[in-house]
């Protein structure tokens, strides 16, 4: 045990291993990317999505089964059905995480926007504001911690499965776990598994921090 | 002038909220609307800024049909303070304030050097301007409200039970201010509330609902109390209406005798040289308290005697203060004082009983109880 805990500080902390075209460096990059743009994509579906259920007070239903939907989604599966049906491309991946992120984003802007006291959006109404000024000015503001926590789960579920990359043959910290596994390494599976969690982490904590200083005149 | 004429309003559901509602609110009052909850006070307010919009029948502000207006330009050119403030809680109070002027189009700085004026106005420090909602007390938070419904400076102010959620001393504070801005502003004000005694205070016509939607009586305050249409108001006012009648006159009008005084420094005189009680005042003529002259239980000066306590009244205390301190009074006197506290001469238990009763008459009892039952000194006079 001792001797793998070492083998794997060993790993982590040699210059070699972070450098080069399957470096640490390099695929932390390819990682970071493809949870960031996947998120990204996420978020202008979902933010839109949610704003516009949450302001209108419609189509309530689609936010929450949509959840659901999402927490029953199986990733590697949807990986594999869109692989067969586009080949080898970036395609099954991006979509997957995609797939994985929407339902988070799109519930919990729903619900930082049906949280927002009905008395502040009546005297906002009654002071004179249109729709969108009440949106804008009202709701998207005072919905905003409830957004930005979709967000930040969002990103962290993407960064924690964007290792599926690199199940179709493609980059990131998923390299290490699916090579190790391949070639029965259990250092390097286990380097890479600890290093996806430590950026889960990482951003996690960051985007927390961000969210209380944002926030910090808020009560709640 | 706000105007409903033959307005329904029933929601989606089936319930009727308003029944045929035609009603005058006059430019310059202060209109309350009272009634139980579910009266449909509330959508009749509602009604004014296109809030909710009526089934059928029209309302009109300054003589337009409002639901022939922008109903956004409409609400901006109306006051609206509602219950619990409504406060934006992500912005300062200044900026709350500014809402409306920034809505129009006014500049950022000439809105907050409008709102900074309005802090002043409502009765707010100035250091209140850089804080959030949620930092003020829930009294401040409604001086908040109303400075935000004045700062497009409306001709109309509609106010949805905006002291509801305050306690009953900060309540009374903020009715008074409320009167002492009207004097100064003169706004077309429309007022919810369930509390008939606010109602009361504050208006200068009442509107009376009963659950359905019916206006049951509107009358200035004195009418309604004096004269209510049916049980249904009668019982809505409450047992006491004859005294809160009392509270909307004041006492001004009665004449006054002069006061028996003593000076604190003064000797206490001996016993049966004069009135039973005397008023004891400062050297500058402020009533301290009633001595008892007969009881004679003190030979020093009158100040360091055994005094009873006075509640001295100004001219422009109420009838019935008048009615309480007469109870209270131990020689059934009232003191009475100028503006600046002097002791200016006292009003006998008689004398104030017969002007509670004239007061009932001139506000008009139901016509036929009235010949047998008048005894107002008015009447004797005549």
């Amino acid at each position: 045990m001792y001797e793998l805990f070492k083998n794997l500080g060993t790993w982590l902390t040699s210059g070699a291993q972070w450098s080069g075209g399957d470096g640490i460096a390099h695929r932390l990059a390819e990682h970071l990317q493809y949870s960031l743009l996947a998120t990204l994509i996420a978020a202008a579906i979902g933010l839109p999505l949610g704003l516009l259920i949450g302001h209108t007070g419609k189509g309530a239903f689609v936010a929450i089964n949509l959840a659901s939907f999402g927490r029953a989604l199986p990733t590697v599966g949807l990986v594999v059905l869109v692989f067969l049906a586009s080949g080898l491309s970036m395609w099954p991946v991006y979509i997957a995480l995609v797939a994985l992120a929407v339902p988070a984003i799109v519930t919990n802007t729903y619900a930082g926007m049906t949280a927002v006291d009905p008395d502040v959006k009546d005297a906002a109404r009654g002071q004179g504001m249109r729709g969108h000024q009440v949106l804008r000015q009202v709701e998207l503001p005072l919905a905003l911690p409830l957004i930005m926590t979709g967000l930040r789960l969002a990103l962290i579920q993407v960064v924690a499965t964007a290792t599926i990359a690199a199940y179709v043959s493609f980059g990131g910290l998923g390299r290490y776990v699916f090579d190790g596994l391949a070639q029965r390494d259990l250092v390097q599976v286990l380097g890479g598994a600890v290093l996806v969690a430590v950026v889960a982490v990482v951003l996690d904590v960051a985007l927390a921090g961000l969210q209380r200083f944002l926030f910090r005149h808020r009560t709640a | 002038m706000i105007q409903f004429d033959a307005v329904h309003k029933r929601f989606p559901n089936g319930t009727t909220a308003v029944h045929d509602l035609t009603l005058e609110m006059p430019e310059g009052g202060v209109t309350v609307l009272v009634g139980s909850s579910g009266c449909g006070k509330t959508t009749t307010l509602r009604m004014i800024n296109r809030m909710v919009e009526p089934t059928s029948g029209t309302v009109r502000v300054a003589g337009r049909d409002v639901t022939r207006q922008d109903a956004a330009e409409l609400r901006r050119s109306i006051g609206y303070v509602i219950q619990q403030a409504g406060l934006f809680p992500h912005r300062t109070v200044l900026d709350n304030i500014a809402t409306v002027p920034l809505l129009l189009g006014q500049g950022r700085k000439r809105a907050r050097a409008r709102a900074a004026e309005l802090l002043e106005t409502v009765g707010l420090a100035p250091d209140a301007a850089k804080r959030y909602p949620h930092q003020l007390s829930g009294g401040q938070q409604q001086r908040v409200g109303v400075a935000r419904a004045l700062a497009a400076d409306p001709p109309v102010l509609l106010m949805d039970e905006p002291f509801g959620a305050v306690d009953p001393v900060v309540r009374t504070q903020l009715q008074d201010e409320l009167l002492r801005l009207q004097k100064e502003l003169s706004k077309t004000i429309v007022f919810v509330t369930h509390d008939i005694d606010e109602a009361v205070r504050l208006g200068d016509q009442i509107a009376v609902f009963r659950t359905g939607g019916h206006l049951v009586q509107c009358a200035p305050p004195a009418e309604l109390l004096a004269r209510p249409a049916d049980d249904f108001v009668a019982d809505f006012l409450g047992a006491e209406r004859g005294l809160k009648l009392l509270s909307l006159t004041s006492l001004a009008e009665i004449p006054q005798t002069p006061a028996e005084t003593l000076r604190a420094d003064e000797a206490v005189p001996p016993a049966g040289t004069g009135a039973r009680w005397r008023l004891v005042t400062t050297a500058a003529g402020a009533p301290l308290g009633w001595l008892d002259a007969d009881a004679r239980h003190h030979d020093g000066p009158a100040g360091d005697a055994p005094l009873l306590p006075v509640r001295a009244l100004r001219d422009t205390d109420s009838l019935l203060s008048a009615l309480n301190e007469s109870i209270a009074s131990p020689g059934g006197l009232v003191a009475r004082v100028t503006a600046d506290g002097a002791v200016t001469g006292v009003t006998s238990r008689e004398l104030i009983h017969d002007h509670a009763g004239a007061a009932h008459v001139a506000a008009g009892p139901a016509p036929a109880v009235t010949a047998p039952a008048v005894t107002g000194p008015a009447e004797r006079a005549a």
